[in-house]
């Protein structure tokens, strides 16, 4: 397996199967940290993070403080309230000043597909890891759900999985499928006609025809998130009809392999995407993605700042 | 008496047919002498062996940003770049601030033009504000100066005043030109829509909202029999459009811009916003149906929509940069890139950039001939270069061939008997 060679982590786009594998193998091997008693290891003493966040974001930003802070490094939050953006700052701008404090990494979500590209051409020194820009990539979710696939199949090639809902304007989905891609598993979406990207099947994913088409024979499930903002562009008629036809309840699984996994990357909208009868079965792994999540991110920062495997 | 006299070059003007080796004899800012051996004690004497002289290439479609928006360019500025590109005349579109819909402004940007580096030749707006939603005082500004009426940069939004403005403009004899969108299918995109917008995340622009405007308008200059031309026909569809509406006989005629005919969405890269232009960068097929429609003459003139920006409005997020990028300086050498790929002939890019867009708004110039106006360019088809923003004489580098290198480009530029563009050490 060849080292880390990135400064960056923009996307799973162009990224390997083996450099995959590698930031895997490094996150289940950091993953035992978190279930110690003192969860810190030194690391990374010494080094900045900083996350920088100019839309909203409860859970991913505290799963990078966490893993920051795991591996000792020191960490400071920024987002779009507290920073000069409200003053009209531009964010290249505020990537020169940011820089002017010498991190060593920068962890940024921002509503703009490229943001973290620009601010990648404009600082000289520190990586910069996407937390998730615009509707274009999330490569740390998507990562963390090849982990916990790994984690449940043993594999991640060979492997049929469905991604359901709203594909266009989701980055989990297009890392997931990327990802996924990569690593030699088969995807197919379904959701409603409006919610499926122009030529979506250029992203290298079948379309289903139904949800028991969609869920026939799958190893992983995948359900996203239903955003009600897209009730206001006309996008589908009523949360009720799309609770109807696309939502995953229990009885779909019957077409599912036998020990499928579902996921999603949450919050979950409970009688929206998913019935309140899912959080009770066996299937789902949601609370395994958060914690691998975690993992995944130490393995990032870990691999950013060091460049080589443990 | 300013003379120049432009010696062995290869006369080319695809208006008059005239494609010989022979010297050009330029005199108070007329064309006094064309063809054979000249000799003229006194003159400014160039050697142009080896070099092509045409007329003066002329831009139908480019914004001057002045007044109002002067940090991105001024009319000395872009008339400098209009002449560093091979232009003697450009068109500029009204969406300055304010808006060109009155006598005072069309005046106020000929005056500023007077003594420029090219001829400027102002475009009206069709309805007060751009708001579209009142006509503008057309006669009025026919007689201050403006060649044609346009919205340029958004849409007339509703049929009946396009209707009413066509019919409006062509009792004056004044061509309408068009910016052709569907602003409901296309609003809030930021690029072609296509694999490339769904790969990058972007929200798309589809080719139809363009094709459902150009339809529109067609249609309308069919009902209204006015002298209708579509600006910057970026895809396929478009194309065929025009053909249908021409085969029926309606006064119509398009444009296309050397971006279109280089680049497609691909060309998006890592979200280059110097690659973020309004229509926008489409498919493959369709630049290679714009490519066939501009050879065969279906699309009549190439024109750069030359459309300047600052960091300030380019050094941002994809979404958030304003949609232009610039082309007096770039676009003759894009076209001499095409000549190479052998899409098109020497003669027929002077042609589509100097006769064709005089012929279609009307303009002085786009032919050399004896009498006429001293509009010239002097060309080196082989003189590689590579575009930088240093050498720009735009105020602005949001340029979409940054880096490239292209085959030639105009080494001396004569408007009105005055140079006004010289590369040195070129001749």
């Amino acid at each position: 397996m060849s080292g880390w060679n990135r400064r960056h982590l923009l996307g799973l786009e162009g990224m390997s199967a083996a450099e995959i594998e590698l930031v895997l193998d490094t996150a289940a091997s950091l993953k035992e940290i978190n279930q110690r008693t003192i969860k810190k290891v030194p690391t990374l003493r010494g080094r900045t993070v900083v996350n920088f966040f100019y839309e909203p974001s409860t859970r991913t930003r505290s799963s990078f403080e966490l893993a920051a802070k795991r591996l000792s490094a020191d960490t400071f939050s920024l987002s779009a309230s507290t920073s000069s953006l409200t003053k009209g700052e531009t964010l290249v701008d505020t990537a020169r000043n940011l820089e002017a404090m010498a991190p060593d990494v920068i962890v940024i979500r921002h509503s703009s597909a490229g943001a973290p590209h620009l601010l990648a051409r404009h600082v000289k020194h520190a990586s910069i890891i996407n937390a998730g820009d615009g509707t274009h990539e999330h490569p740390t979710q998507g990562l963390l759900d090849l982990m916990t696939i790994r984690e449940h199949k043993g594999r991640l090639d060979g492997l049929e999985v469905a991604i359901i809902g709203d594909i266009a304007h989701s980055r989990v989905a297009r890392s997931a499928i990327i990802g996924l891609n990569t690593m030699g598993s088969r995807v197919r979406v379904y959701g409603p006609r409006t919610l499926l990207p122009p030529a979506v099947e250029t992203l290298g994913v079948s379309v289903a025809g139904s949800m028991a088409e969609a869920l026939e024979g799958v190893d992983v499930v995948m359900m996203l998130r239903v955003q009600r903002e897209r009730l206001k562009d006309v996008l589908f008629p009523s949360l009720r009809e799309y609770a109807q036809r696309f939502g995953l309840a229990p009885h779909h699984l019957k077409h599912a392999k036998p020990d499928v996994i579902v996921m999603h990357p949450g919050p979950v909208n409970w009688g929206v995407e998913m019935s309140p009868a899912m959080a009770e079965g066996p299937w789902s792994v949601i609370l395994e993605q958060v914690a691998n999540g975690v993992a995944v991110r130490m393995a990032l920062l870990y691999l950013l700042l060091t460049g080589e495997a443990p | 008496m300013n003379r120049i006299l432009l010696k062995g070059g290869r006369l080319l003007c695809p208006a008059s047919g005239l494609d010989q080796t022979g010297d050009l004899l330029l005199e108070d800012g007329r064309v006094a002498e064309l063809g054979g051996e000249i000799a003229a004690a006194d003159a400014q004497v160039f050697d142009c062996r080896g070099l092509v002289v045409a007329p003066g290439l002329i831009d139908l479609h480019v914004h001057l940003r002045e007044p109002g928006h002067e940090y991105k360019e001024t009319i000395a500025s872009g008339t400098a770049a209009a002449a560093a590109g091979g232009f003697t005349a450009v068109c500029c579109m009204p969406n300055t601030e304010p808006v060109n819909d009155t006598r005072a402004v069309t005046e106020l940007i000929l005056e500023r033009a007077r003594g420029a580096s090219a001829r400027v030749y102002p475009i009206g707006a069709i309805t007060k504000g751009l708001a579209g939603a009142e006509l503008t005082e057309m006669a009025e500004l026919a007689e201050a100066g403006c060649v044609a009426f346009s919205d340029d940069g958004r849409p007339v939004p509703q049929a009946r005043l396009m209707r009413r403005a066509m019919e409006y403009a062509a009792t004056f004899g004044m061509p309408i030109v068009c910016h052709c969108e569907e602003p409901s299918l296309s609003a809030g995109g930021q690029m072609h829509e296509g694999p490339v917008s769904t790969r990058l995340g972007l929200a798309g622009i589809p080719a139809e909202a363009e094709v459902l405007g150009v339809e529109r308008d067609l249609a309308l200059a069919r009902l209204t029999g006015a002298r209708v031309h579509i600006a910057h026909i970026s895809c396929a569809d478009s194309v065929q459009a025009l053909e249908r509406a021409k085969a029926a006989g309606a006064r119509v005629s398009g444009e296309t811009a050397p971006h279109y005919l280089m680049l497609c969405d691909a060309d998006v890269g890592e979200y280059d916003t110097n690659r973020k232009m309004n229509p926008p960068l489409r498919s493959p097929q369709d630049r290679q149906a714009v490519r066939q429609a501009l050879a065969q003459g279906v699309i009549e003139a190439v024109a750069t929509d030359h459309a300047p920006h600052s960091v300030l409005e380019k050094d941002l997020e994809f979404d958030q940069a304003a949609f232009g990028v610039t082309g007096l300086e770039t676009a003759l050498g894009v076209m001499l890139a095409l000549v190479e790929e052998g899409l098109l002939t020497l003669a027929q890019v002077i042609e589509r950039m100097s006769a064709a867009p005089a012929r279609l708004l009307g303009l002085p110039g786009g032919r050399l001939e004896e009498g006429g106006p001293a509009d010239v360019v002097v060309i080196d088809p082989h003189r590689p270069w590579t575009v930088t923003p240093d050498q720009f004489r735009s105020l602005s580098a949001n340029n979409a061939f940054l880096g490239r290198r292209l085959p030639g480009r105009a080494v001396l530029t004569i408007c009105g008997g005055r140079i006004t563009h010289r590369l040195e050490d070129a001749l």
